[in-house]
């Protein structure tokens, strides 16, 4: 029985040794490398006494950031990969909440460390891979370890202004990358073209079966998503052949018409999820592309990734919406209705989960994780935790699953998710602002504040900008002179999001 | 040109668009920020930017940009 994630590479490494595991548009590790680097990384960490805690991960996207997350794993402990974009007053709150004791850093990031509040320690890959691996160390090391000890801990927006850490132990993580590979049928022939952020959990899709199946994947530049033509092309020249991407990443190429240039020679997969995609959108690739299989992936971060698929097997009109289908396997999706029972055929219902894939919860945050990680209210008998998602779904005629909408204030924009609540939190803190609220543009998936204060937005953008990630700054800043509030003395939030619908 | 201005900004108010080169390669546009372009100079100058347009010369400054909306619009 496979108990560590380590297993897959361990299983594959001498059959594909000298095979490119990891690239980016330039240089790439071979399975030898990721097997060799991630155990001198354990040994060095383990020998100075790091093991079971959280190591941060502050590294650019690369190759070389892979091997050190598995090389975080072989050491005991679990990885934290933080973004580097990310504005120093985010990371400083998260390492508020993580007080890590190492920090692995590249040649950039290791300079922006030096601008923050921590006392720990850092290192760099390159000293670290000088360690010679320990066997009897890391024999030891995986003889005490079992499958319910974390993997990793990723960020994600918090209502209350403060990010929350989703821990997910080796077995949500095995579970999840059986049932993925099974949908999509990677096998070693796979060569997978990353696009999603490697501080996410997103990157497991490619990461896990990329050493299950000794297969291939190339880390794309950012900057190609800006420039649809020019990503096509890579696709081509790398022969990528299996994309797993965020709904706009697609939508960019197909509303540019960048098929009329030129198309993907090799693609035989494409997974989207985070979004619903636009059938117009859709159709465009699935005529350009008839011989690819699309499947629409969905799931929350606290239930390790996705944890329901659908299959596209037919044409949908403009006003429909593609379904999410059913659970993986070794999942069950319960709809539950207000008052805790299952919700009726065709009726809505909160989507929860149940099964191996619901994480741990959250790092240090026992009341966020008492809110959302339940106990199955259809059990009475034994302890049985469920994830509420707060996603409002429905089952359709067919029984397939369909996403409604988000019972708060929680939105998905370019792919990421944003609790609008935590722009807000943020806005406020500024001494000039009097009241700040922030709504969703679905139509032209535009994030808009509204606020009142002797400020001008101009400054609010800038201040904003230190201290959020960039895809949470608000895309409209518009004063207002007073904030509207409804009977209760609450922000108004309907009447405002009329009033900007209304003057588009 | 105004107009162009006023579009970009709408995206980044803090920015100078007027001497700013290096839009594209110091990443004060993103992914979102190149879709809200294109779609709002469609509205705007009514031309329609082709993919293969689509590349960082293009939107690495204001400049740059109204020179191709200019050309789009002759080829019309």
């Amino acid at each position: 029985m496979q108990t560590n994630v380590l297993e897959y590479l361990e299983q594959t490494v001498f059959q594909v040794q000298d095979k490119v595991a990891f690239a980016n548009e330039s240089e790439g590790v071979t399975f030898a490398e990721v097997y060799r680097n991630a155990r001198s990384i354990g040994t060095f960490l383990n020998r100075r006494g790091y093991t079971r805690e959280p190591v941060v991960v502050f590294m650019q996207k690369h190759p070389k950031t892979i091997v050190t997350f598995f090389g975080v794993v072989y050491s005991g402990s679990y990885y934290v990969p933080i973004d580097e974009e990310m504005p120093k007053h985010r990371i400083e709150l998260i390492f508020k909440s993580l007080n890590p004791r190492a920090i692995i850093c590249d040649e950039v990031t290791e300079e922006m460390v030096k601008e923050f509040v921590y006392a720990g320690q850092v290192y760099r890959y390159e000293q670290m891979i000088q360690t010679e691996p320990d066997e009897d160390m890391l024999g030891d090391i995986r003889r005490q370890a079992i499958d319910t000890d974390p993997v990793y801990i990723v960020f994600t927006s918090g209502s209350t202004g403060v990010p929350k850490g989703v821990m997910a132990c080796h077995r949500s993580v095995i579970d999840y990358i059986e049932s993925l590979s099974d949908v999509l049928e990677f096998n070693r022939e796979t060569v997978f073209g990353n696009q999603t952020p490697l501080y996410f959990d997103a990157c497991l899709k490619e990461l896990y079966p990329t050493l299950k199946f000794g297969a291939a994947t190339y880390l794309i530049p950012k900057s190609l998503f800006m420039f649809p033509v020019k990503l096509v092309e890579f696709l081509n020249e790398h022969k990528i052949n299996t994309i797993c991407w965020v709904v706009s990443a697609l939508t960019m190429i197909s509303a540019f018409k960048a098929f009329d240039k030129v198309k993907p020679e090799y693609l035989h997969t494409v997974a989207f999820g985070s979004e619903v995609f636009p059938i117009k959108q859709f159709k465009i690739w699935r005529e350009t592309l008839p011989q690819v299989k699309f499947t629409n992936l969905y799931g929350p971060t606290e239930a390790t990734g996705m944890c329901c698929y659908f299959k596209v097997d037919r044409d949908f009109e403009p006003d429909e919406v593609i379904p999410i289908g059913g659970p993986f396997r070794n999942t069950e999706i319960l709809l539950l209705n207000e008052q805790g029972q299952e919700a009726k055929p065709g009726e809505p219902g909160e989507i929860c989960v149940r099964g191996t894939s619901v994480t741990l919860g959250y790092y240090r945050n026992p009341e966020k994780t008492a809110e959302a990680f339940v106990q199955n209210p259809l059990n009475t008998a034994y302890p049985e935790v469920i994830y509420r998602t707060g996603d409002i779904g429905r089952r359709n005629a067919r029984g397939e699953l369909l996403f409604i909408s988000r019972k708060d204030y929680q939105i998905k924009h370019m792919g990421h998710r944003i609790e609008l609540g935590e722009i807000e939190v943020v806005v406020n803190q500024m001494d000039e602002i009097k009241s700040a609220c922030c709504i969703f543009d679905d139509d032209k998936k535009k994030i808009v504040l509204y606020y009142v204060g002797e400020v001008t937005a101009v400054e609010v953008a800038v201040y904003l900008k230190e201290r959020l990630p960039r895809y949470m700054i608000p895309n409209v800043i518009r004063v207002l002179h007073t904030m509207p509030l409804t009977p209760n003395g609450k922000i108004n939030r309907v009447l405002l999001k009329q009033k900007y619908m209304n003057q588009q | 040109m105004e107009a162009l201005l006023e579009i970009l900004k709408g995206l980044h108010p803090e920015v100078d668009f007027e001497t700013c080169d290096t839009l594209v390669d110091d990443k004060i546009l993103d992914s979102f920020d190149i879709i809200t372009i294109i779609t709002e100079i469609n509205t705007e100058y009514d031309v329609a930017v082709p993919a293969e347009e689509i590349i960082p010369e293009n939107f690495n400054s204001a400049e740059a940009l109204y020179d191709l909306v200019e050309r789009l619009q002759d080829e019309d």
